[in-house]
């Protein structure tokens, strides 16, 4: 075969997965750039900050979820189905502490790099410590409760119907983690400016 | 956004503690370097809030390079295990990959800058066709570039130093394609706009 032609097949196996991402990372954009959140980043200095690691956290914590799942399933230690089973259990456990811890250090750490930048005159005004941890928390907490059940229902749907979780794992969690990563934080920073 | 860091051993652990254990000091370390991006658009704050289209652009270019470098790196991976890859420019299983990772490239980042002038037509956004078509493009394909380098290359020193690229090219390749992501998008934006 000529390297053209193999070029060709690889190209068409995974255009679709892509253009799927793609449509996640453009609703995700369109959610960033629109009219709330952009009021929302002129509230909350700092917020534009934390977006990168945010967003790119959430292919790491669910990414290894997904990829223990599906060796699981592959290995036979788990079943593709919610069941209260040890290992499935400690899993999403885990996952759920990762998630959930990582979301607050963000929010911490963008509010001590906020204060640095204050202290340098190159930023006038930081967020609040505890809007800025408010944000992260709430938005980090309801992406892995969605992020958590979808993709283990993705996954054991895709199994069962003969597909490999192994070609699921990075598509699903792209996808999800975008569009519900942005429309949870879109959401988090309307809940803190109501409470707070 | 990135597919999945595996860290080398913990899959054969299904403990809630050393799932945590493992995981939680590289996603601090990632958070870290992930502020650098956040740091960017900080900088950049104006430029991105005052054409809100361009923000648009930053969740693609956050996932994509990504996306290329995990579909190159687990093609170059398996090719490994099978022990049908050869380090050499000759390589047609290498040359194959490239071609057809720049010809994907080439093809999202085009639908992109059509996606994202469409969604700032909505946003109501200014920035023309045009512009954005150049700045999606033209990121794009440099973060493809950079995705492939990195892919190859990592691929090869894991090669040599005897770990399974499973393991470390794609969650290395993947996440710092998510940091370049941002900061190429941005040095496009500037010199574009």
């Amino acid at each position: 075969m000529s390297v053209l032609k193999d070029a060709a097949h690889i190209y068409k196996e995974s255009l679709g997965v892509l253009i799927i991402a793609l449509g996640g990372g453009v609703f995700a954009g369109a959610v960033l750039g629109g009219e709330g959140m952009l009021e929302g980043f002129d509230s909350y200095p700092g917020l534009l900050l934390l977006v990168p690691a945010f967003l790119a956290t959430r292919g790491n914590v669910y990414g290894a979820l997904g990829a223990r799942i599906s060796s699981g399933l592959h290995q036979g230690l788990v079943e593709p189905r919610f069941e209260w089973n040890r290992r499935l259990r400690n899993a999403v456990v885990a996952s759920f502490i990762n998630g959930i811890f990582i979301s607050v250090f963000i929010g911490f750490l963008a509010w001590g790099m906020m204060q640095i930048l204050v202290s340098l005159g190159v930023r006038d005004d930081s967020a609040a410590l505890v809007e800025l941890v408010g944000i992260t928390f709430i938005a980090g907490t309801l992406t892995s409760v969605v992020l958590i059940f979808g993709l283990l229902l993705l996954i054991f749907a895709g199994y069962r119907y003969g597909l490999d979780p192994d070609n699921l794992v990075g598509p699903i969690v792209t996808t999800l983690g975008d569009i519900f990563g942005v429309l949870f934080l879109f959401f988090a920073v309307v809940t803190v400016g109501v409470i707070l | 956004m990135t597919q999945g860091l595996i860290p080398g051993g913990s899959l054969g652990t299904w403990e809630t503690r050393s799932i945590v254990a493992t995981m939680i000091p590289i996603l601090i370390v990632l958070s870290i370097l992930e502020m650098g991006s956040g740091l960017v658009l900080e900088a950049l704050e104006e430029t991105y809030l005052a054409n809100p289209t361009l923000l648009v652009l930053v969740p693609v270019m956050i996932d994509m390079g990504g996306n290329l470098g995990a579909i190159l790196s687990s093609r170059l991976s398996t090719r490994l295990h099978l022990g049908t890859l050869d380090f050499s420019v000759r390589d047609r299983a290498i040359l194959a990959n490239v071609v057809a990772v720049i010809a994907l490239a080439a093809t999202i980042f085009v639908i992109m800058g059509f996606a994202a002038w469409g969604v700032g037509f909505i946003i109501g956004g200014e920035l023309s066709l045009e512009t954005l078509m150049t700045i999606s493009v033209v990121s794009g394909m440099l973060l493809a570039v950079i995705a492939i380098f990195l892919s190859i290359s990592m691929t090869f020193v894991s090669y040599k130093m005897g770990l399974d690229p499973d393991d470390t090219t794609i969650p290395i390749v993947t996440n710092v394609c998510d940091i370049l992501g941002v900061l190429i998008l941005s040095g496009v934006a500037i010199v574009v706009l």
